[in-house]
């Protein structure tokens, strides 16, 4: 009983103890803003984490968005109002689809990557090297990634309620007949600059951080062998999955829970 | 060259993110940021808003001026006072206006319907419409119904 006790509370300070570690990572990263090269390091970022993360977010985008108008369209057209398949859409994929599927390949997408790639680093001994030059690891590499998450989820989250909005378009007028104007008129009335648009921004901006947070400190505390990388990118994706569902929860219910 | 290129893609990935953004604004949220710049409160007593709630709209001739802010009990008189935003330009709602909360469509949302009186002075912020007509609740008009079957026989 007494061994029960004592293996549970060693396991909570380990946690405990973890979750200080990879909040000091993420303080010391961000101490120092970062210079002039600094820049040039966080658009190489932003290149790879954002840019390179494009398609696969407009193709889903077009996808998700065109699913939503079909399935809205055959449900709405029961009750003869069809012309709020173009609400239904935006406010589904403003609200929630965007943030949440957005935040979730780029989990898969760049934050395994991110993973990897400092996982390596670290295997190689690259990290090691860096700091007996006198250069600080987690300035040098962690800070302009963490950066580059942060500002390419909410961009792309834009971009993906955009496409998404259109690919429902291509679907209920386009394709099934729903008269344009009242896609459109019945969406604007419905969605609400502050209160959708902004608040699914919000989330893309939490997701960001703990995407990019967790795959930053998984990388960087990963045991520096091959195993120990898979096992850490594995990790990333999974609890960046979890942590992203979560915190939708919590910030569903505190934008839109409160009557 | 290559450089040259990831700096070209990471700008126009900043130019599109700003342009989705700016389009999700004004297209698809129709551009409701300013509304709250230039407007005036009403207030009107209902004996019944059943079925009102906050955002929904006010409208004159069908047309929309204003929306609902709140629906809340007044304490002296037990009724629901709906407080409602009116936009700055319709400065021409007489003091004997009255209001009425309608439904749009069978099923639809419910909002409130003003009508414009004969009187020349205009209601000002703050003031109350006296001449009011409550929400249709089903059940009432079933029971009233089912009443006057019963007189009838």
């Amino acid at each position: 009983m007494i061994n029960l006790v004592v293996a549970l509370g060693e396991q909570l300070l380990q946690r405990l103890a973890l979750m200080g570690q990879a909040l000091l990572m993420l303080v010391q990263s961000l101490r120092v803003l970062p210079g002039k090269h600094g820049l040039s390091r966080l658009t190489q970022q932003l290149y790879v984490v954002g840019v390179q993360s494009l398609i696969i977010m407009l193709v889903s985008a077009l996808f998700i968005g065109m699913v939503l108008g079909l399935q809205g369209y055959t449900l709405l057209s029961a009750y003869g109002s069809e012309q709020a398949v173009g609400q239904m859409v935006a406010l589904t994929l403003v609200r929630e689809l965007s943030p949440v599927v957005a935040a979730l390949l780029f989990a898969g997408r760049a934050g395994s990557a991110l993973t990897a790639e400092i996982g390596l680093m670290k295997a190689t001994e690259q990290l090691a090297s860096l700091e007996m030059f006198g250069v600080d690891p987690l300035h040098r590499i962690v800070a302009p990634r963490f950066l580059a998450g942060l500002i390419c989820l909410p961009i792309l989250v834009a971009i993906f309620s955009l496409v998404g909005i259109y690919g429902g378009h291509i679907v209920a007028v386009d394709w099934l007949g729903v008269y344009s104007g009242s896609y459109w008129g019945n969406m604007q009335q419905a969605v609400d600059f502050g209160e959708d648009v902004i608040n699914g921004m919000i989330k893309a901006l939490v997701f960001a951080f703990v995407v990019s947070w967790i795959a930053l400190y998984q990388g960087y505390s990963c045991v520096p062998t091959s195993q120990g990388i898979s096992t850490a990118t594995t990790r990333t994706v999974v609890y960046s999955s979890l942590a992203i569902l979560g915190f939708d929860f919590i910030l569903t219910a505190l934008m839109f829970g409160g009557a | 060259m290559h450089k040259r290129w990831i700096e070209i893609s990471v700008g126009l990935m900043l130019v599109a993110g700003v342009a989705a953004l700016l389009s999700l604004a004004l297209q698809v949220s129709g551009g409701h940021l300013t509304r709250s710049a230039d407007r005036y409160p009403i207030d009107a007593l209902f004996e019944n808003a059943a079925g009102l709630a906050p955002k929904a709209q006010v409208t004159l001739a069908g047309v929309t001026v204003g929306e609902v802010v709140a629906v809340v009990i007044d304490p002296q008189t037990l009724m629901a006072k709906v407080q409602m935003q009116i936009n700055g330009e319709v400065n021409y709602l007489s003091i004997d206006s009255s209001a009425s909360i309608l439904t749009a469509g069978l099923l639809g949302e419910k909002y409130v319907g003003l009508t414009v009186g004969a009187e020349d002075e205009v209601l000002e912020a703050g003031d109350m419409i006296e001449d009011t007509q409550s929400a249709l609740v089903l059940e009432e008009l079933i029971g009233q119904f089912l009443l006057n079957l019963g007189d009838s026989n």
